[in-house]
């Protein structure tokens, strides 16, 4: 609703108030060029779509596989914890030039600003849910004589799995972002370069365009993540909150 | 045959002594149960059996083997069901069995009947009722391999109707399979309609302060509850507490 509102008096406006099109382009003109278009950007469309799915799958394993680790030895965590908060503090678009700088314009600096931007969310999310586990759920399964290995996969796991979907969440909207800013620095093709080509040559249209790609691709990884937690999380009663008594 | 016996175990957090020289034993197909007051380290007692603490000193034997210290040597039921929630009822039951690696599933399909729970195979915990998932937990321990099953305050979180119930229940299907259970309780009528034998426990540290050998004939009646005989030993035992 909110939405069509927006979209509508940004219409009206355009309209009304006539705005050159260089500075700011009704929505029916950016649709008209959406369309018209296709032929131009569909492969940087799919180029971004690859680059960045490849570089979520990547930075999601690398936050698993650094909260697993981080949470089974726990003197690694109080080291790394810091370590890890630091490198979301570096701003991307100082790094990128640099990693260009060390790897090149191949596919490896790329992945790795995906991988950074992707892998926090999930490991802090990750990391939280399994520190979260049930106290009572621990304590049945220590006296059960568990294994620390037994624990992990019957409880801390699974009691993290819902933490772990947010994280993903999260990570799957940064991914785009971090996509497309890895574009600006020099590839082939992409949403990033094709807005930058759009934006130096003032077709203002062209980077709405690209801007609205942006948000499809974020909130289709969004709603496919989402599906994806119902299907494997569904011992949730419905409606109610996180958490379970 | 002592199942479990437990020899002048005491245990202390830093100053705070919480279990001074405590003895006691349960035998084979026995029930006993343990009443104290609430704090009197009744708790700390199953971690101590269930190997989460070692004793400072003295000993926990179970089938003649030294067990301090060593997990996994009990079924326990604790006072929330503590069963996992992504797990239906089935799965869950499975638990107890899964973990030494021998999972019983006709076996446990046969109890879930038995138990009145047949239709909830495969829902989650979310969906039953606190004395249903009581039930689950009970089944869940009557199937672990472990021959001595631990009862933590079982029945302390539901209401009263549904406790009468359970502990009719929990009394059949104990007749039945006659395992070795020890209940800690701090409810006495409890104590008294379901063991064969009361320990008293001090308050801090804990002792053993009586034991009671309960008269009442098996299977136990409904109506001895509210027998004059039932009422006199309830004034006993309170009297000891």
């Amino acid at each position: 609703m909110v939405l069509i509102l927006f979209v509508s008096i940004w219409q009206l406006s355009s309209w009304v108030f006539e705005i050159p099109k260089w500075l700011l382009p009704a929505p029916s003109e950016i649709w008209a060029e959406a369309i018209a278009g296709w032929g131009n950007y569909s492969h940087h469309f799919i180029s971004t779509i690859k680059l960045s799915l490849l570089g979520l799958l990547i930075g999601s394993a690398v936050g698993l596989i650094v909260a697993v680790s981080l949470h089974r030895l726990p003197t690694m965590r109080e080291a790394f914890y810091p370590v890890i908060i630091l490198s979301q503090n570096i701003p991307i678009i100082v790094l990128a030039p640099l990693l260009v700088i060390w790897f090149g314009f191949g596919i490896l600096p790329k992945i790795i600003i995906i991988t950074l931007v992707c892998f926090f969310p999930i490991t802090i999310a990750a990391l939280d849910g399994f520190r979260q586990t049930s106290a009572e759920l621990m304590h049945y399964m220590k006296m059960a004589g568990a294994s620390n290995k037994q624990i992990f996969w019957k409880v801390e796991w699974p009691y993290a799995l819902p933490s772990i979907f947010s994280g993903l969440k999260i990570a799957a909207t940064y991914s785009v972002m971090g996509a497309v800013i890895s574009e600006w620095l020099g590839a082939q093709e992409g949403i990033g370069v094709y807005m930058t080509l759009a934006s130096s040559s003032f077709r203002t249209d062209r980077v709405f365009v690209a801007i609205f790609l942006i948000m499809i691709l974020s909130l289709s990884f969004f709603a496919i993540i989402s599906s994806l937690e119902k299907k494997i999380v569904k011992w949730k009663p419905k409606g109610e909150g996180s958490n379970h008594e | 045959m002592n199942k479990l016996s437990v020899k002048k175990i005491t245990k202390s957090f830093e100053e705070n002594k919480v279990l001074e020289e405590l003895s006691f034993h349960v035998n084979e197909g026995e029930f006993v149960s343990i009443l104290g007051p609430s704090g009197s380290g009744k708790s700390t007692l199953f971690h101590l059996i269930g190997g989460l603490y070692t004793p400072d000193s003295g000993d926990i034997w179970m089938d003649g083997e030294r067990i301090n210290g060593q997990r996994g040597s009990i079924s326990y039921t604790p006072q929330s069901s503590s069963l996992l929630p992504w797990r239906t009822v089935l799965s869950n039951i499975l638990l107890g069995g899964e973990i030494v690696g021998q999972k019983n599933e006709p076996e446990a399909l046969r109890m879930i009947e038995k138990a009145g729970l047949k239709g909830y195979e495969h829902s989650y915990p979310y969906e039953l009722s606190g004395g249903m998932k009581q039930r689950v937990a009970f089944i869940r321990s009557l199937l672990s391999p472990q021959s001595l099953i631990c009862l933590d305050e079982p029945f302390s979180a539901l209401d009263e109707f549904t406790r009468l119930e359970m502990q009719n229940w929990l009394l059949s299907i104990w007749e039945e399979y006659k395992r070795s259970i020890l209940l800690v309780t701090h409810n006495i009528e409890e104590a008294l309609y379901l063991s064969d034998r009361i320990i008293v426990l001090s308050g801090k540290p804990a002792k053993v302060k009586k034991e009671f050998i309960v008269p009442f004939p098996r299977p136990r009646q409904e109506s001895i509850v509210l027998s004059e005989e039932f009422l006199q030993w309830k004034k006993k035992i309170y009297n000891e507490l």
